[in-house]
């Protein structure tokens, strides 16, 4: 801390380190990134290398002779508890003290599997690994006290951050292992005996995060904190339009600012868009404010190119046009058209989903610095591995020359799978030789995100003489995530047919599932539970509208849909499923557990109590993440304006290893759709994104947020984590149009609310 | 020249060093390091840049430093040394944060709010959060926290009180 302060940036020496003296004293305010030599971000907030007295027990553990533990975390933080819950895994399997547990980021660095922090999969893919990450490390400092006592490893067993002799009593603590246990050969994966569950010290209880201090404090690092000396700090005013071309630039104001350095001009590029940086001008200063001011003035001329035909409202009745019309087939049942044809009666809607946007509450920002032939980099990133990668070839460097070092994320949601940011800071650094941090504002982040997809979808429904429903059909059309990485990728891939659409569970007997194509005319990403948000909000909406029209109530009109089947396979009707990268044996599309919901939903609301007048419920369920959520949402519609009053969510998660966040994440995904439903919307017209700011692109706020219950459902013996950060997400949009429509009679097809009511 | 205390110390701005149309918000993290104030959307419309005027809470990304010369202000690295605040012992109590980039905006609002009001309604968390946004859906909690502070003078560990 204390090297850090003494090469603090050069201008502001005496006036910073009058206040960090403060901090000092304090052993709290961290400085952003590190000076000097040394490679970690200061302050303990998130060290990326060990110390040098640390003493290897795997790739992910590694004790000191006091016996004090480190555990990486490979995967990145941005809210969702993961440098706890991983850790947490790990621990409990090592039989540590969770409090001489510190947690390390790690860097990028392949060796670790994947650390892309996306698709709700840090527990599912790594749990198993975590624990036999710490049965290892617990197995070495086992086999050091047993070859010290000279008895079998069967004579000795490690509690509590001790390893015990069994007979004699006699135990050693795993500081005084340390030495001799890193000395051992890493035991074969096949000899490691796992915990029974029913030992479990911290899987599956509440431990509070360990960042707590740093987030309440101010002291945690996120991408936009960074700081290096003779950094310099960059804006860029980037493209109108996606595929625009840079024709003039007249930057001789922008120059006249006073500490504003230089400007550059960004490659130009072509699509497909990838994770490329996106044409424009940086202005370069010696901070934020004279960047913000030279930026403003400078003077760009565009040829904007035919995406600059774009609007989201025309487009929105072409999705709609088309998907009125027979599509491609992606899953088939019986034989939906025969039967429809011969129905007694049938249903019809159609719904829409405009562009969303991510959001997050830290804009993107990465800092890069090329010295010494390396290149490091800070950023809040959820893709190390990808962030390296795409650096070393942009910068002709080996990948190994590029440390990437991951700060805290300040929300992502999917944004920052995308290293764009990333790129755009290592080119800036690279032309001026100097460090660079490139920080985006929140215009920056509304006008050029990668996008949620615009969708349309119709849903028709045959039903028989008792009211039954024999025939389902059900459309999609929307751009395509692919479309970032490929040109001219026009329609919906599989995975993202495989969320909330052709995976879809209900028992009927004929089914047909079609996709349409959909031009994509700006950046498509992924956001927070991805293709699930628009295919959850038209079946859950459609299935309300069926209970409505059959008289049915909502629970039971669920049961009925589900039927009497255990598990439904895609697969076996045209679908290549992709199940979240999960086998259907390991996470089957589980019948019973949605019923499980139902039955649990049913006894904590009562979704037909008497309201007053212009109050109800409405109520909407989803399986995605190979996790299943129910959402009761309870609103009021008066004078043109919804508020919501109540929202009861319940999760199937499988295995939980952290309650407390799991049910956090339940909360926040919640919350996330909310946001969708009310006010979600990215309009683009003449190519460009209208929106700018939280005014114009609104997400809750307190004054929004209802009283809210979650529950965590019990998972029995045996069964498998799902995924936790997005599942709770999906179901919100369609039980609070469920709930306007009970309330007021109001059917809302169209999202958002807000185009309707005032929220 | 512009001075202010800020976390009870006085520092002077000269004009030649940092203009004086500089965002407070810019000033406190760019100028003196103190990156617990976050930036988040530059228009006063987020509140993860709140820090403390003269007692009241303000958006430091849309204050320039010309207009609050003699100002007293408490960032979040003023509140207390250690996180050990009631505002912020609350909030540890209810595991309120997430990703906890606006926490320290939030938490400004809060002890500020319950300056205000020590017992605060709903209605009173209301109007005095709605300023702060938080993507990840922390509400619940940070209502939850704020209730459990009991009722006495807060003050601030570290930063100049008002």
């Amino acid at each position: 801390m204390s090297e850090s302060l003494s090469n603090a940036k050069i201008s502001n020496v005496s006036r910073r380190q009058f206040f960090q003296s403060v901090a000092v004293v304090s052993g709290g305010l961290a400085l952003g990134a590190t000076v000097g030599q040394s490679t970690k971000l200061s302050a303990g907030v998130l060290s990326n290398t060990n110390q040098s007295s640390d003493l290897e027990l795997n790739l992910f553990i590694t004790i000191d002779m006091q016996g004090q533990v480190s555990i990486i975390c490979h995967r990145s933080e941005m809210g969702q508890g993961i440098r706890t819950g991983l850790p947490q895994i790990a621990a409990d399997e090592m039989q540590a003290d969770w409090t001489k547990v510190n947690v390390v980021q790690g860097m990028a660095n392949e060796a670790y599997g994947s650390q892309n922090t996306d698709g709700s999969r840090s527990i599912r893919d790594f749990y198993t690994i975590m624990r036999e990450m710490g049965a290892t490390a617990r197995t070495m400092l086992e086999q050091a006290a047993a070859n010290r006592w000279q008895v079998e490893l069967s004579q000795v067993s490690a509690s509590n951050h001790q390893v015990t002799h069994k007979l004699s009593g006699e135990s050693l603590s795993f500081g005084e292992l340390a030495a001799e246990a890193a000395q051992l050969p890493t035991p074969d994966r096949k000899t490691l005996v796992l915990m029974s569950p029913a030992d479990f010290k911290y899987i599956g209880k509440p431990v509070p995060i360990v960042d707590m201090d740093a987030m309440i404090t101010g002291t945690a690092i996120f991408g936009q904190d960074v700081q290096i000396p003779n950094m310099l700090y960059a804006t860029i005013s980037r493209w109108p339009v996606v595929g625009a071309k840079l024709k003039a630039v007249d930057d001789s104001e922008t120059l006249k600012v006073k500490g504003v350095v230089q400007t550059v001009t960004m490659p130009a590029q072509g699509r497909p868009v990838k994770f490329k940086a996106q044409p424009g001008v940086a202005v370069l200063a010696n901070n934020s404010w004279a960047a913000l001011k030279g930026r403003k003035l400078l003077q760009l001329e565009w040829k904007e190119g035919s995406n600059a035909e774009h609007n989201s409202v025309e487009f929105t009745k072409e999705l709609v046009a088309k998907v009125q019309k027979r599509g491609s087939t992606a899953r088939e049942r019986g034989s939906y058209y025969l039967n429809i044809a011969k129905a007694a009666d049938s249903i019809e809607a159609t719904y829409t989903v405009p562009y969303l946007g991510h959001e997050p509450m830290e804009p993107p920002a990465a800092t890069v610095w090329l010295h010494d032939g390396i290149c490091e980099v800070w950023a809040c990133v959820q893709t190390a591995q990808s962030t390296q990668k795409e650096v070393a070839k942009l910068l002709g460097m080996d990948v190994e020359d590029v440390q990437v070092n991951v700060t805290f994320l300040g929300g992502a949601f999917g944004r920052k799978s995308k290293p764009d940011f990333v790129l755009e800071a290592a080119y800036l650094a690279q032309q001026t030789g100097r460090p660079v941090k490139v920080f985006w504002t929140r215009e920056d982040d509304i006008k050029h995100d990668y996008y949620h997809a615009i969708s349309a979808q119709f849903y028709q429904a045959g039903l028989d003489e008792a009211g039954n429903v024999d025939a389902w059909l059900q459309r999609t059309s929307f751009p395509t995530i692919a479309s970032t990485y490929t040109r001219l990728i026009w329609w919906p891939q599989s995975s993202e047919l495989s969320m909330g659409f052709a995976d879809m569970p209900f028992a009927m007997r004929h089914l047909q599932c079609e996709s349409h194509s959909a031009g994509a005319h700006v950046r498509i990403g992924w956001m927070r539970s991805v293709a699930n948000i628009h295919h959850a909000f038209g079946l859950g909406s459609f299935v309300d509208e069926l209970a409505v029209k059959t008289g049915t109530k909502i629970i039971p009109m669920w049961r009925q849909l589900l039927g009497d089947q255990t598990a439904v396979d895609p697969n076996k009707e045209g679908l290549n499923y992709d199940n979240y990268g999960e086998s259907l044996d390991d996470h089957p599309i589980d019948i019973s557990r949605f019923k499980a919901l139902l039955d649990h939903m049913e006894t904590k609301v009562d979704l037909d109590e008497t309201l007053p007048a212009g109050q109800g419920w409405g109520f909407s369920m989803h399986r995605s993440f190979a996790s299943y959520v129910a959402v009761a949402t309870k609103v009021e519609v008066a004078d043109g304006a919804v508020k919501v009053l109540a929202m009861h969510g319940a999760m199937d998660a499988g295995l939980v290893i952290n309650p407390d966040r799991v049910a956090t994440q339940l909360e926040g995904g919640m919350i996330f759709g909310l946001s969708i439903a009310l006010m979600g919307n990215m309009s683009v017209a003449q190519g460009r994104v209208e929106q700018s700011n939280f005014d114009d692109a609104p997400v809750t706020r307190m004054h929004q947020c209802p009283a809210m219950t979650v529950h965590i459902m019990p998972a029995p013996e045996g069964r498998l984590p799902g995924g936790v950060g997005e599942p709770g997400t999906p179901p919100v949009s369609a039980s609070v149009t469920n709930a306007i429509f009970a309330a007021s009679g109001q059917r809302i097809r169209d999202l958002p609310v807000n185009k309707v009511f005032t929220v | 020249m512009t001075t202010l205390n800020i976390n009870g110390k006085e520092v002077t701005f000269d004009p030649q060093e940092v203009e004086a149309d500089t965002p407070l918000l810019w000033a406190l993290r760019d100028e003196l390091g103190l990156l617990g104030t976050k930036y988040g959307c530059g228009a006063g419309l987020c509140g993860a840049c709140t820090v403390h005027l003269d007692g009241k809470p303000v958006r430091s990304c849309s204050l320039p430093l010309a207009a609050i010369d003699g100002g007293t202000v408490v960032t979040i690295e003023g509140l207390s040394e250690d996180g050990s605040h009631p505002v912020q012992q609350a909030w540890r109590e209810h595991n309120v944060p997430q990703c906890g980039y606006c926490q320290s905006g939030q938490i400004m609002s809060a002890v500020a709010l319950l300056e205000k009001h020590s017992n605060p309604s709903d209605e009173q968390i209301d109007a005095g959060m709605k300023g702060n946004i938080c993507r990840c859906g922390t509400y619940p909690r940070i209502r939850a926290a704020i209730k459990s502070v009991p009722s006495q003078s807060l003050g601030y560990a570290v930063g100049e009180k008002a």
